[in-house]
């Protein structure tokens, strides 16, 4: 997508000055420097613009029509699956892929491995969106969504595992708002705040590590809350926040791969020679982090059988299942990523953090959908569920974007800093 | 009126005083073990005795201000009503159902009252962020809706699958369940609506711990009639409304794999691990940080030093 030309070397804009000396209005900055009807002529020439017109055009509606005629007009309302789509993919699959943030924060900033820096700031952008849109699916699947702050501040639970989620997720919110604000800062250029926050970054780094081991962890163990309902196999009451933790960090490291992939092919205008030459080395990097958890992951799944004794499960139908699901979304690209750094090769880690991705989600939907309730029936959603779905996610590709082309999210600033 | 302090009163004061303090702290130590509620209300349920006509569900269906059921409480045919292949459940127009089971080799149907069977330790109630849950001392287990923030836990909670949505109000949403008549009646002592309509005292009221007995003493009296076990007796954790069945429990919808143990047990490896994490984390990642960052620490120290020569 190009639109910008050789007569004006400003745009993309990485600098607080015109070439002409004077500086850029955040009006300016926030259409790309582009004027209106320029800016609309590219945004009309993107097909995948045509594309989020035609998922907003139907899903608007039905989402309108679930927040005037409740939940029974866009789901099956069903009883015996009170959890569908929007926390099935929305909650339990979002946050697992937004464990990036914490993941390269604690690299970056803990260990003090410099050479990840490029993709820090989009590993913690990730992490925010995802968390964010993670909580907008959940206003959407809230029976009383106006009632959000509730566990918070006007009847505490505080022995439920949920209690934990929602503050830890609430919490972690701001510290990812924290982390993601110095590009903010940047851009708009008020580097007073930008210093503040930087005299912080430890603190919210470390903060970042135990409200993720432990909400990452409690969305596994919402589950043990169910233990006659969902699958044996999927379900271990010793293991399942470990297995949630665990799988969360090959996770968060492939969505970067993912999304850092698709800017790169994308959105290469706005990425800086900085992010494009080391992109591949901390690709193959990353997928070194990720074959290493996937491992532990693997040995973790395995004690949880036999600690369960569970063997025998292995040879049913659903055993098959599961081993499918291990197979295709753990071990196959497990290997992939070991290939890749053995060879060199980011386009195989790339192919492999497709695959991881597509993996996680579908635990995510195994546990919490296909096999929760595996002696009743199988539930298939509506299709306003599914389309609210999708067209919820493409809100956050949306949003994913218009950051990515305006913050030094992918590029260093020029100016000021 | 001259009021004197005899020393009879004296000493009865002084005693009570006495026990008071000997059994007070002893109560506080028995929270970490509590059984449930020693005067806690129950129900058992006898499905030799239940004939099916449904009283209770119309009873139930008027206690509770339900709106009106599309087939009326003597129509019979909602015995054969199917949905995703199983036998009908309570749901946000009904509290309580009865289903019918057909036996192989037994000449009759049998007939199982389903409503919240209101355990000692609730799923529901443990797992509920906004405490909107309560297990009074007369054994209900009860909501408030005016908290709930309708994330629906507590289903995904309730092994018996009782708590339903009322998921057709987009603006009044909350959960609709049996609550023992809690409002109208438990609260004075008085048995629920559906006990007081059965005809065939197939439902009895009293002491869930009186009501054990009487399940025993039946089966040990006849014990050809009955299966040697009280369902609900031990059943997660135990639950205040029990079962007595002729043929084995799974013959007739019950699900005989629920977990022995409180459903909370199975959490607790979970919430076990949460005081850990907030306390040793912190320390031991800011020690890692400065472990990792510490030749980048010795290299900045030394070049400070050399530019001080």
């Amino acid at each position: 997508m190009r639109f910008f030309s050789h007569q004006r070397p400003e745009i993309p804009i990485v600098d607080h000055i015109k070439s002409d000396g004077t500086e850029w209005t955040i009006k300016e900055k926030l259409w790309l420097g582009l004027s209106a009807s320029d800016y609309f002529k590219q945004f009309f020439r993107n097909p995948v613009n045509w594309l989020m017109i035609g998922i907003f055009a139907v899903g608007v509606p039905l989402i309108l029509q679930r927040y005037i005629y409740g939940l029974a007009a866009v789901t099956h309302a069903s009883n015996d699956y009170p959890w569908g789509l929007f926390l099935g993919f929305g909650l339990f699959g979002m946050v697992p892929l937004s464990a990036s943030g914490f993941m390269l924060g604690t690299t970056c900033e803990l260990f003090g491995r410099k050479d990840f820096h490029p993709i820090e700031r989009l590993a913690l952008l990730n992490g925010l969106l995802g968390y964010f849109f993670a909580v907008l699916f959940l206003e959407v699947d809230l029976g009383m969504p106006w009632r959000l702050p509730y566990p918070m501040f006007v009847s505490l639970g505080p022995a439920a595992v949920l209690f934990l989620v929602a503050w830890h997720v609430a919490t972690y919110l701001s510290v990812q708002i924290a982390e993601v604000l110095p590009a903010f800062f940047e851009w708009i250029g008020w580097l007073k705040g930008k210093r503040v926050i930087r005299k912080m970054v430890l603190g919210l780094t470390i903060a970042g590590i135990i409200l993720s081991t432990l909400h990452q962890g409690a969305l596994g163990a919402l589950f043990t809350y169910a233990p006659s309902k969902v699958h044996p196999l999927w379900l271990s009451a010793n293991f399942q926040w470990i297995h949630f933790f665990c799988s969360s960090i090959f996770a968060g490291l492939s969505m970067v791969i993912v999304s850092s992939t698709l800017i790169r092919n994308f959105a290469g205008w706005r990425c800086d020679d900085t992010f494009k030459n080391s992109l591949d080395d901390i690709t193959i990097k990353l997928g070194k982090g990720c074959s290493l958890a996937m491992i532990t992951y693997l040995v973790i799944k395995i004690v949880a059988i036999a600690h369960d004794q569970e063997w025998a499960y292995l040879l049913t139908g659903w055993g098959s299942y599961y081993l499918l699901e291990l197979g295709v979304g753990v071990v196959l690209p497990m290997f992939m990523f070991a290939t890749a750094v053995r060879n060199n090769s980011a386009t195989l880690a790339r192919a492999a953090a497709w695959i991881t991705v597509f993996g996680i989600i579908w635990n995510r939907l195994n546990t919490s959908m296909i096999t929760y309730n595996w002696q009743l029936y199988p539930e298939i959603p509506h299709w306003k569920e599914v389309w609210i779905t999708v067209t919820i996610y493409s809100l956050y590709f949306l949003t994913y974007r218009f950051i990515i082309y305006r913050l030094p999210i992918v590029y260093n600033w020029k100016g000021k800093k | 009126m001259k009021t004197t302090v005899s020393r009879r009163t004296f000493i009865k004061g002084g005693l009570a005083g006495t026990v008071a303090a000997t059994v007070l702290p002893e109560k506080k130590s028995q929270a970490a073990t509590f059984e449930g509620y020693p005067d806690g209300m129950g129900v058992l349920v006898d499905l030799t005795r239940c004939v099916g006509c449904r009283s209770c569900e119309a009873a139930c269906n008027e206690e509770q201000k339900l709106p009106q059921p599309e087939k009326p409480f003597d129509d019979f045919s909602v015995f054969d009503e199917m949905h995703h292949g199983q036998k009908r459940r309570t749901d946000e127009t009904r509290y309580t159902i009865v289903n019918r089971y057909d036996v192989p080799g037994l000449d009759h149907p049998l007939f199982r009252k389903i409503q919240c069977n209101h355990c000692q330790e609730p799923a529901c109630l443990t797992s509920c962020f906004v405490n909107a849950y309560t297990k009074t001392p007369e054994g209900a287990v009860i909501y408030n809706p005016k908290v709930c923030v309708g994330c629906r836990t507590c289903m995904i909670a309730c092994p018996f699958y009782i708590p339903t949505f009322k998921y057709s109000s987009a603006f009044n949403p909350r959960i609709m369940k049996c609550i023992f008549c809690y409002d109208t009646r438990l609260k004075e002592g008085r048995p629920p609506a559906c006990v007081e309509a059965c005809p065939q005292e197939a439902l009895t009221f009293g002491k869930r711990n009186k009501l054990i007995e009487i399940g025993r003493q039946r089966i040990r009296e006849t014990p050809d009639k009955y299966e040697d076990h009280i369902y609900g007796e031990h059943e997660v954790g135990g639950t205040a409304w029990m079962y007595l069945s002729s043929v084995p429990f799974d013959q007739v919808g019950f699900d005989t794999h629920v977990p022995k143990e409180p459903i909370l047990n199975y959490v607790k490896d979970f919430l076990g691990i949460v005081p850990m994490v907030l306390t040793i984390w912190p320390a031991l990642f800011a020690g890692f940080h400065l472990l990792a960052t510490r030749k980048d620490w010795l290299k900045n120290k030394n070049e400070d030093t050399h530019e001080e020569e």
